[in-house]
């Protein structure tokens, strides 16, 4: 256990000394989707009402699409100097590489959408840190760095990587972008947490299933 | 031995054909004309089993996914990529049917209705799954890999499906129509004419499956040549 936990902390701290050093995941999300918020907010002009219309579709989509770019970033890390086949040859379980792997993610991921919500509040006057939205950011950047982790690795050798991964990604995540839609919609509009709780719940169970899944399919991804 | 399996294609080809054509006659000529939708209610003799054959090619492209894992044999592995594109087709089929219905009776193309959305999200995942078989060289990765894509689409169908409910609860789908008048469908006549067309385009289905199967044998066989050709020192072997 001691033993595993140490290999998980290892890898993430590869991840994160990485992105410390060169900084392009984080960078990459947090401008993007900086970038898609402020076109909308000027496309929009959002005033009290079409805010809260408008606003938390507008946040959540950012969010992913910069995910996804940021994961393409990421990928590759990996191809260069065969640094994935190097992380191949370590004598260490394979769904452990997932999960330090996804750590680390989730952290860019996090810290990325603290800061991509204090543009959102900025731009369109909604204030979104609430506790259930906090919460469901967080479920979200679990099942992203999940999901985003096992399909970055799986299509990182293919031509069109920057094509597939959007396509692979985009309608795998549907039901955590719906949940975290719906729980900022509800949360910005004043209503209780038990409007927020099918979703979170919902968000909740796509991760238990989609973590557990990618660790388990992670190893036939890298099986060479 | 391959004879006779060209016998029982031809054999499947002709009852395909003649269960189309009795399907056709009942939804364009037997059934009467609904009095709630009008004429337009008969594109659902084409939706509703262009719809039950896309969900049955996803089932299948996931359990020859999992046989393909489990098994390492490659027919599991065209298995699934046949159903994939067959079921892809129909999908598209069942989409756009769907949406000519609904312009008249919703009198919108489109709404945030639960089955249309995961209807639409699944077709995507599949769509991407295709792709990444276009994109990556033929192979034992390539095998393996897609199999993995289509297990998560298919672990994603029920939370998406979950998820579009749920979405669907605080948007109510826009029925303007007298859609609502639901006992006229279960008319004798129109159960009767669903049925048999279900049973035509099941038919269809496995009729387009197996062409494509052996289509995608050619092609294997076409690779395996090439490669020999290429390197005549491995031929010998």
């Amino acid at each position: 256990m001691t033993a595993s936990l140490s290999i998980i902390w290892a890898l993430t701290l590869k991840e994160l000394r990485i992105e410390s050093r060169n900084r392009d995941v984080a960078v990459a999300i947090v401008m993007f989707a900086s970038l898609v918020i402020a076109i909308f907010a000027i496309a929009i002009e959002p005033n009290a009402r079409t805010a809260l219309e408008t606003g938390p579709g507008v946040l959540w989509a950012a969010i992913t699409f910069a995910g996804v770019v940021g994961m393409t970033r990421a990928t590759s890390h990996e191809l260069e100097n065969d640094a994935v086949g190097a992380l191949m040859l370590a004598p260490v379980s394979r769904d452990l590489v997932f999960i330090g792997k996804s750590l680390g993610s989730f952290v860019f991921l996090t810290i990325a959408m603290l800061i991509v919500f204090v543009v959102f509040t900025f731009m369109f006057n909604l204030s979104i840190f609430r506790a259930e939205i906090l919460l469901v950011a967080l479920l979200a950047a679990i099942g992203f760095a999940s999901v985003g982790t096992l399909f970055s690795s799986l299509i990182f050798r293919v031509r069109a990587r920057e094509v597939l991964l959007p396509m692979l990604f985009l309608p795998t995540v549907a039901p955590l972008l719906f949940s975290a839609i719906r729980v900022t919609s509800v949360s910005v509009a004043g209503d209780t947490w038990s409007a927020s709780l099918p979703w979170i719940q919902l968000a909740v169970v796509y991760d238990v299933v989609f973590v557990t899944a990618s660790a388990l399919l992670f190893g036939y991804v890298l099986d060479d | 031995m391959g004879f006779l399996k060209i016998r029982a294609q031809t054999a499947l080809h002709v009852a395909t054909l003649v269960a189309m054509a009795f399907a056709l006659w009942m939804m364009f000529v037997w059934v009467p004309t609904d009095i709630n939708q009008g004429v337009v209610q008969r594109i659902l003799y084409i939706h509703v089993p262009v719809a039950w054959v896309s969900m049955v090619a996803i089932v299948g492209v996931a359990v020859a996914s999992v046989m393909y894992l489990i098994t390492k044999r490659e027919n599991w592995d065209r298995l699934a990529a046949s159903m994939a594109e067959v079921g892809v087709v129909f999908g598209a089929i069942m989409l756009i049917s769907g949406m000519v219905w609904a312009k008249p009776v919703w009198e919108v193309w489109w709404t945030g209705e639960a089955k249309l959305t995961t209807a639409l999200i699944l077709f995507f995942i599949y769509v991407a799954y295709l792709m990444f078989r276009a994109y990556f060289p033929p192979g034992d990765q390539r095998m393996r890999l897609s199999a993995i894509i289509a297990i998560i689409g298919a672990i994603d169908t029920p939370i998406i499906y979950y998820a579009s409910v749920l979405w669907q609860e605080a948007h109510p789908p826009l029925i303007v129509g007298p859609i609502a008048e639901e006992e006229n469908l279960v008319a004798a006549q129109i159960g009767l004419t669903l049925l048999v067309s279900v049973i035509a385009f099941s038919f269809l289905f496995f009729s387009l499956l197996v062409t494509r199967l052996s289509l995608a044998k050619i092609e294997h066989d076409h690779e395996v040549l090439k490669y020999r050709i290429i390197n005549p020192e491995m031929s010998a072997s």
